[in-house]
């Protein structure tokens, strides 16, 4: 139940409802937990609920460390 | 899938778990819980532990929203299900939880209650909408990443006119249930750090975990829910141990922030208030550790609206959920574990979720053990 997926923002839609794509599948959900929404945004999706936006500069910065600390140990 | 797959590449995974095994001091133990019925799965799933040395121990905590449920919030809800008049929805994990003497919502359903699995509080209003004749009750559980749902269901409602809908509500908040831990360490596990819930923080933030940090003086990294999250927040629990450092780290750099989802917090503070005492399974009774609706909605409470008096049930004797919850005992030694117990037919509530701690053990974990065994 606390499994939540990232979704990409499709189509903004009335009474704060977007159109999202899981992996390719299209889903109706709720955006009123979020504000200043933009089309092509990840959010994180819970219940039908976009809870939060992904942060695309973060997670490249988190993928970067997981790779350096690789990197240390194994060179 | 974005957001995913270099989330689990086993590469970088096995770069992570050098490190985990250059830092960790083979002098001492690390016991580390993993509140999140998220980060258990996980966990079993990847087989994380197996990266893991031997002196680091996951220990499962009570996160699951599911396991966490005492019986007699099940009876209740079977009371409601039996008035004639009622449509229970509730999430699909809730269908198969044990009650008293045997009953889950499925068999209620099989007898003819009209209980509906919904996917969210939207599908209920939906229901509401166009079965105007039904008194429809979500019976709502959860941590705070389900609770805002729950609240908007409650206001779209209200702005609806809905007058036939109603929560039956459940929602249990995450502090008190870590700090009940901490202030119980005594009885047998001694926690060294705790990994922070993923999707309950993007909502509540990295903030209240302060608290534990400092009180309890005790290291919390909050992770995400793929594997390298996990292991990323591993190593970085292990370095606050030995540093002797206890503050509250951010792992989900790209999903929460300090102070979390402030239009979540403020749908949540609108709707709900504080209930004295609640009862948690395998935790007993917590002070100020879950939520009920406020008086202004009294009428979209269904405790108040079907005037339902509080069911205390106690679970199978023989069911070691509790002390599994509290971290004190593991699956496997439970005796019910893989013989009367399976998820097909659940004896408790650790067995129901795919987030419970038996039922992840039972899908990923025995095989794991049986290998271990077979190699010692
Ligand atoms: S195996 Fe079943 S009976 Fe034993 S603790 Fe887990 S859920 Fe309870």
């Amino acid at each position: 139940m606390c499994l939540a997926i990232p979704a990409e923002v499709i189509e903004l839609l009335p009474d704060q409802m977007a159109r999202v794509s899981v992996d390719g599948v299209g889903k109706l959900v709720s955006v009123a937990l979020l504000d200043e929404l933009a089309i092509g945004d990840y959010v994180v999706l819970h219940v039908g609920f976009a809870l939060t936006r992904i942060d695309p500069e973060e997670a490249r910065r988190t993928l970067a460390l997981l790779g350096q600390l690789g990197a240390e140990v194994l060179a | 899938m974005k957001y995913v797959d270099e989330y689990r590449d086993g590469k970088l995974a096995r770069g992570v778990a050098a490190a985990i095994a250059r830092d960790s001091d083979p002098a001492r133990n690390y016991a580390l819980m993993e509140f999140c019925g998220g980060h258990t799965h996980a966990i079993s799933r990847y087989g994380l532990e197996d990266l893991l040395p031997g002196n680091v121990r996951m220990v499962h905590g009570p996160g699951c929203p599911v396991c966490v449920l005492p019986v007699g919030r099940i009876d209740m809800a079977l009371q409601l299900a039996a008035k004639p008049n009622v449509t229970l929805c509730c999430y699909g994990d809730l269908m198969r939880v044990p009650g008293s003497r045997g009953n889950s919502l499925l068999r209620a359903k099989a007898a003819g209650a009209d209980i509906r699995m919904v996917y969210s509080t939207l599908d209920a209003l939906v229901i509401a909408e166009a079965e105007p004749s039904r008194d429809v009750v979500f019976f709502a559980i959860g941590f705070e990443t389900t609770t805002p749902p729950t609240a908007l269901s409650i206001r779209l409602a209200l702005k609806r006119d809905l007058g036939n809908f109603s929560v039956f509500c459940n929602h249990v908040l995450t502090p008190s249930a870590i700090e009940r831990i901490l202030a119980c360490d005594s009885d047998g596990v001694r926690i060294d750090g705790f990994v922070g819930p993923a999707h309950v923080s993007t909502v509540i933030g990295t903030a209240p975990f302060r608290r534990f940090a400092q009180d309890f003086a005790k290291p919390v990294v909050v992770a995400g829910f793929e594997p390298l999250d996990v292991m990323q927040a591993i190593l970085m629990l292990i370095r606050q141990v030995n540093d002797g450092r206890h503050e509250v780290e951010n792992q989900y750099i790209r999903a929460v922030t300090e102070h979390g989802n402030r239009i979540a917090q403020a749908e949540v503070a609108d709707i709900f208030e504080l209930r004295e005492n609640f009862e948690w399974r395998g935790l007993g009774q917590l002070p100020d550790s879950a939520l009920r609706l406020k008086d202004a909605y009294a009428g979209f409470d269904a405790e108040r609206r079907f005037a339902l008096d509080d069911i205390s049930a106690s679970d199978n004797p023989a069911c070691e959920c509790g002390a599994i919850l509290r971290g004190v005992k593991r699956p496997a030694e439970c005796r019910l574990f893989g013989t009367v117990c399976t998820p097909e037919t659940p004896m408790g509530s650790c067995m129901v979720s795919s987030e419970g701690a038996c039922a992840a053990h039972w899908s990923y974990g025995r095989f794991r053990d049986h290998a271990r065994r077979k190699t010692a």
